[in-house]
This record gives C-alpha cells, structure tokens and sequence, in this order.
C-alpha cells in the first residue's frame, strides 16, 4: 500500500524528513511514536502532499506509483486521509454541507456519480451514530466552537465517511478524555479493513492498548530508527526516548 | 429667459437641430456628440420629451456642477476624468418603447443569455408565463432607455406603477416633482449633482397606500456603448403601508476602456412603510493588469420619512475597476428602521470604497450594519461608515459587524467608522474582525479532495452567509455563483 523510500523534505530550506524509509503493507496498522519535533507531523503533511515542502529526494508509492508530484486533492481522492493534531475550522460552513462537498468532490475526481441527498444523510446518520456524534454538531459550522474532542471525532467521522485506502492519523488520541478514547479507538477499529492501512501517529501506549498495531516505529530527527511490534510501544513508554537522543541534531 | 424657452419649443418639436445644437447627430446611431454642456442637457432633455420644469431641474443641476469639484476623501485612486470626453447619451438601437418581445432587437434578447440571466426570467422576457407563482418583473434598462416593461397590466391592477422614470416624469410629474432630489438634493455630491444634470434614465416605482407589490421588482442594467457615461436614476415611493422589494443587477462584457457610472437612487419610505433594495452588480472590473473597468460612483439613499418605516438595503458588489458607494437610510420617522448587508469582492486591481450612513432623527430608530469585506489578488477594500444620532433621536440603536477576509497577501483591507452621537441615550455597537484564509485552512479543505478553488468558494460562501440569508432566494443563488468566479484564480 505505502512504500516511503529514502525521503527527505525540508520547508523553508530546513531539511525536517531525512531519509525516512518506512513500508505500510495493505490492511495493516503501524504506529509512530518519536520525541517531540522529530518530525511526525511533517511525514503525515509530506504524504498527502501540503504546499511548502520541498522532497529534495526519495519515494512516496502509493497503490503502485510514485505521489510525490501529485497534488493534494487528486491524493485524497485516491485514498490518502490524514486525521489533522490541529483541525480546522471554518465559519459559516455547516459541518454537513462541508462533508457533502468533501465526499462529493473525491466522487467526482474519481469519475463516480455525486450522491443524492437522501443518500448522503443516511451514510452520515449511520457514521456519526456510531461516533457519538450528534446531529447538532454537523449543523454548526466545521469545528467552529467544538471542544478538542469534539474536533477529533470529527475527523474519524470525515474518515468513516470518505473510506479512505490510507488512513494516517497524527495524535486523534490527544485531547480525549477516557470514554472519548474509548468511542473513537471503537470507531478507527471498526475501519480497519484488509484493504485499508492506516498510519497511527501518537505519544501514548494507552491509545495503542485499544487500536493494536501490527508494528510499532519510533522516529527520530527525521527517520524511522527503529520499528518493533506492539511491545516496542511499551518500552518505549517505560524508559522514554533517551536511547534515541543521539540521533537527534 | 425667452431664448431658453425658445430653443425647448423647438426642440421638442423637431429631433435634432444641427444649428441650434452647433453639432451633427448621427440619427441613427443616436447618439450625442462627446462632452457636457448645456446644449447637451438641452438635448437629452428634449430626446425625452420633458416638460420645461425638468429641463429646468436638470440645468440648474449642470450650473451648480461646474461650480463643484470632485471629492478626493476616499481611498480610491484613479487618472482624472475627462468629462468632456465622454458621451453623455446613446440610445440603443431597436425603435424605443416597443410593444411587445417581437419588436425588441434580437441582439438585445442574446444578451440576455449571455449576461446569465436566470431561465426564469428569460422565459418571462419571452413572454412565457412561468410555471413559479413568485414571478420577477423586468424593467430592462439597456444603456439608457427601457426597452422592455413586462407585467405592466398585473401591477397596474394592484395600483403599483413601474416604469421607466422618462415615463413617470411624463406621466406622473405631480408625483415625481414632489420626489425626485427630495432624498439625494441636486448639489448633494459631485456625481449626484451631474446624474442630476444629465441622467438619461432609470427606474420609477409609486406603491400606494397598503399595498404590498404582487411580486418582486428586478431590473437588469447594461453597458452598451463605448464611452458611455452611464446615470441612471431611480426613484422608489412606497406610500404609508405599502411594501415592495426590489431587485437591481447587472453585468457587463469585456471592454477595455474606463466607464464612468453615477447613478442615483432614491427611496421614500412613508408610514409603515417597507422597502427592501437588493442588488447584484458585477460590471466589468478591469484585466488582470488593471486596465480598464468601470468606475462606479453611487450615491443610494433611503428615507425613512415616516414612523415605523423600515428601509433595507442589501448588496453583493463584485465588479467595478472603482466601487464608491454608500447606500443610507435616513430614520426620520419615530421607530423607523435602517439595514444594510453588504459583501463586498475585490480582486486583481480593485478598488472598493463602500459602506453606509445611518442618520438617527427619529426617536426609538434603529439600525443595522453587517458587512463582509472579502479582498484577494492586488485589490484594496474599505468599509467607510456613517452611524449618527441627533440630539431628538433618543432611545436610537445600531448594532454595526463589519468583517473582513483577505485572501494572499498582496490585497488590503480597511474599515473606517465614523460615530457621531449627540443623544446620551443612543447605543451604539460595534464589532469589526479581519481575517484571512490561511494556508493550513485551504490544505485541510484540499486534503479532503476539494480544488483550491472549491475550497475558497466555500470558506468565502462561510464567511458572508449572514448576508446571503438576506437576499431574495433568486438572487441568493446567482450571487453565491458569482462570488466564486469573482474570486477564480486568487489562490495557486
Ligand atoms: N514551517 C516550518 N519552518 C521551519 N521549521 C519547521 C516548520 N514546520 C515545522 N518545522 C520544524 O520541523 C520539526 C518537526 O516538526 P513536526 O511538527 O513534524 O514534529 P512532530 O514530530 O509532529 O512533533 P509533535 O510531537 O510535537 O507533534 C520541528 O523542529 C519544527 O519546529
Ligand atoms: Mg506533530
């Protein structure tokens, strides 16, 4: 499914990705944990393709080609998603309508018909039933007033709706209380899919007791220095990224 | 004296006096000659067969013009206007005042395709009677005489005249002479002041007492002559307790020479009465240099002159090389009532210099301003606004939002209010915001598979929707639709 390869990227001439290799076979979960500025946010903005980042070298295979040239839009609708640390929020553009022209514009690239309203609702009802979320909030205007957690469910809402092949998820667990961990972990769990990836980025082991990788990376200073299965995030948790430190600068 | 009133008899009988005039008219391009003078009043007052008070009304305008200079206090900036080098009548083509569709200039219906105007409307100017029950009126003015007037008879009937206001001032000089200047004074403002002089025509509406207009008034106007001066004049009169809503847009092709544009609209709101004013313009706004556009200087006003009148303007202004307008209401009835909704667009080289006044009198009036500055390529937008209250206008209110949203940064924004109150009572707010779309704003929406330009459509859509609700749902679509291609290619 993806197959970085030696990519290095850097914004406003500071190289931030440098060489990170790293392969996310279909249907799999992979997390990545890694220090603070390490670069995580920045992989997840390189792979669905954000302005402003140089790739100076390397690789992005998604499905079988090279994205890196590929611009954002056409990378969503070919499957790539990132549940956003930060989200967004736009006034005046009610929650729904902003799903409606997000799913509706991804159909349209991919040459499928728009769907009908009715159509729509129903996806929506189903989806966001299962995220707790309630009917009131797709009224209000996109993340506009939401609480952090609100804002983050919000965004595994986006991904249930829009199905995406690649689901790269950059700390969706922060910013949760227990029972909202519980409700979103639930809700990424019930995507997983032999034909989806996903990409977990996060700081804690416990979102990972709920969503159980398939392996587990630690990035440091722009690399995957090292990958393991679920145990790895343990460790890591109890002795922290002081073996990694050297690395860094 | 006798000499004035010698050359008018004249005139009125006979077209076009080459001698009197000391120029050559091309009949039938009909046009004047280039330039103002009073032989030109004299002239376009007699095209219209007025009555001597108007020629009378239109030259005491052009004398008090030339005493007057052009107003500089505004942030737009634009090469002197040679007003002797403009046209200050053209007639368009087709015999005036036809009967019916068939005797209108196809050419002038193709326009009508071109220019977008909805199918409705189309099929009404066609003569098809739409399946819709809200039906819209169409008073056509291209260039500067009505060529189209339809559901005249169902007006009629409900008493509401709509016509052409060269019709009116034949028709109903009583009415007109006891409104026309009585909002917008002649010497109001430079632009008023020479729209006075030489308007050529407009728009007249007289609602009578208690009656609520049967359907929606729109007007589509046009630019259609090169050189052109265009100075419509509107005048709208709703008598105590009538209602009536007006749709003004319009549009205009590709050109590539500067037009000036000074219309005048004034509305009189009596007792209980409610006006409400929409308009879409989206006049040509110069190439991606800069060059050319039209220079559009209004002079709008409403006055609420009875007690719980209620004046309501609401605008989308996209178009324009220069926007310098300010549509006002002036709340002289007690609890009378004063809004104005505004988007106003700006982009390549625009400049826009718009707003409102809202001039408490009255006792309990109040008022309310939202306004949505969006700003993108190299354009300036500024908010200039007005609210006062006088020392009787107790218990007076305003509540003003004014936001602004720039898009890139080569664009400017500005808002400048002035608040003048001398009643202790009056309370007045205001907010005012600026923001702009931030580039990790337009990546979220592009990662979830919008185009750029979708994703600007619909954060710009967002952020004047307080606007858009206000608008008749016929034009609340058209003018979405139309922000958006205002705003391609301001991102990427
Ligand atoms: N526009 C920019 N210009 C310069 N440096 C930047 C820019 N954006 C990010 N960086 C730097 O890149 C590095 C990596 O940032 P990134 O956000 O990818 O880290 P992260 O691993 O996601 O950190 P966190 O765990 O805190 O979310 C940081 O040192 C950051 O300061
Ligand atoms: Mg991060």
């Amino acid at each position: 499914m993806l197959e970085i390869k030696n990519l290095h990227a850097s914004i406003d001439g500071k190289e931030i990705l440098r060489g990170v290799d790293l392969v996310v076979p279909t249907g799999e979960v992979h997390a990545i944990m890694g220090p603070n500025g390490s670069g995580k946010s920045t992989l997840s903005y390189v792979l669905s393709g954000r302005d402003g980042y140089d790739v100076t070298e390397g690789e992005i295979i998604f499905d079988g080609s090279d994205i890196v040239e590929m611009p954002a839009e056409e990378r969503a609708a070919a499957g790539v998603f990132l549940a956003f640390q930060y989200p967004l929020e736009i006034p005046g553009v009610a929650t729904m309508t902003f799903l409606k022209a997000a799913l509706n514009a991804q159909r349209k690239a991919r040459g499928e018909a728009e769907l009908t309203t009715p159509d729509f609702i129903r996806r929506v009802k189903v989806a966001s039933e299962k995220l707790n979320v309630s009917q009131e909030m797709l009224r209000r205007p996109l993340n506009v007033g939401f609480s952090g957690g609100e804002k983050k469910r919000n965004e595994i809402l986006q991904m249930a709706l829009l199905e995406p092949k690649l689901a790269i998820l950059d700390e969706t667990d922060s910013g949760l209380d227990i029972d909202a961990l519980r409700v979103v972990s639930e809700g990424v769990n019930s995507l997983r899919s032999p034909e989806r990836s996903m990409l977990v980025i996060t700081h804690y082991q416990r979102l990972l007791d709920h969503i159980v990788p398939d392996k587990v990376h630690v990035m440091s200073a722009g690399r995957i220095v090292r990958t393991g299965g679920p145990e790895l995030a343990l460790e890591l948790e109890a002795k922290g990224y002081a073996d990694y430190a050297g690395e860094a600068a | 004296m006798p000499a004035i009133q010698e050359t008018v008899d004249q005139v009125s009988q006979i077209d076009v006096d080459q001698y009197k005039y000391g120029f050559v008219t091309d009949i039938e391009s009909d046009r004047a000659p280039k330039g103002l003078s009073e032989d030109i009043v004299r002239f376009i007052s007699a095209k219209k067969n007025e009555p001597d008070w108007m020629l009378e009304w239109r030259l005491d305008a052009y004398r008090r013009w030339l005493t007057m200079t052009e107003p500089t206090w505004s942030r737009v900036h634009y090469p002197k206007i040679d007003f002797d080098d403009l046209y200050y009548y053209s007639a368009p083509k087709s015999s005036p005042g036809p009967k019916s569709l068939d005797e209108v200039d196809p050419e002038l219906l193709a326009m009508y395709e071109k220019l977008g105007i909805p199918l409705r409307e189309r099929e009404i100017l066609a003569g098809v009677e739409g399946a819709s029950d809200r039906r819209v009126a169409v008073d056509a003015v291209f260039d500067s005489v009505s060529v189209v007037t339809t559901f005249k008879e169902e007006l009629k009937k409900a008493g509401v005249i709509f016509c052409a206001i060269s019709e009116a001032i034949r028709e109903y000089p009583e009415i007109v002479k006891k409104y026309l200047g009585s909002v917008v004074p002649v010497t109001d403002n430079y632009y008023a002041t020479l729209n006075s002089a030489v308007f050529s025509d407009g728009s007249f509406v007289y609602i009578p007492e208690g009656v609520r207009c049967p359907m929606e008034l729109s007007t589509y106007f046009r630019i259609n002559e090169r050189n052109t001066g265009q100075f419509e004049r509107t005048l709208i009169i709703a008598e105590k307790g009538a209602h009536v809503s007006y749709l003004e847009g319009c549009t205009a092709p590709m050109r590539d020479e500067n037009q000036l544009h000074a219309a005048v609209v004034e509305l009189v709101a009596l007792e209980d009465a409610e006006i409400k004013y929409s308009t879409v313009q989206n006049w040509y706004p110069g190439d991606k240099d800069g060059k050319g556009g039209i220079y559009n200087f209004v002079t709008k006003r409403g006055d609420c002159r009875g007690d719980r009148s209620k004046i309501s303007w609401t605008q989308v202004e996209t178009g324009s090389a220069i926007t310098w307008k300010y549509p006002s209401c002036i709340l002289r009835g007690d609890d009378s009532q004063g809004e104005f909704y505004s988007i106003a667009v700006s982009n390549g080289y625009q400049q826009v210099d718009s707003g409102t006044k809202m001039i408490h009198l009255g006792k309990n009036t109040k008022s309310r301003i939202i306004s949505k500055g969006i700003a993108a390529g190299r354009s300036d937008n500024t908010y200039r606004g007005l609210v006062s209250a006088h020392r009787k206008a107790s218990g007076a209110r305003n509540f003003t939002n004014c936001d602004s949203l720039l898009i890139g940064d080569k664009c400017g924004a500005h808002t400048v209010p002035y608040i003048e109150s001398k009643n202790a009572s009056a309370v007045f707010e205001h907010e005012a915001t600026t923001s702009k779309i931030a580039d990790d704003q337009l990546f979220y929406c592009l990662q979830r598979g919008l185009s750029s330009e979708e994703a600007v459509a619909l954060i710009v859509n967002g952020f004047v929707k307080d606007v858009i609700q206000q608008l008749p749902m016929e034009f609340a679509v058209e003018a979405q639709k139309l922000i958006s291609i205002s705003l391609e290619g301001s991102v990427g």
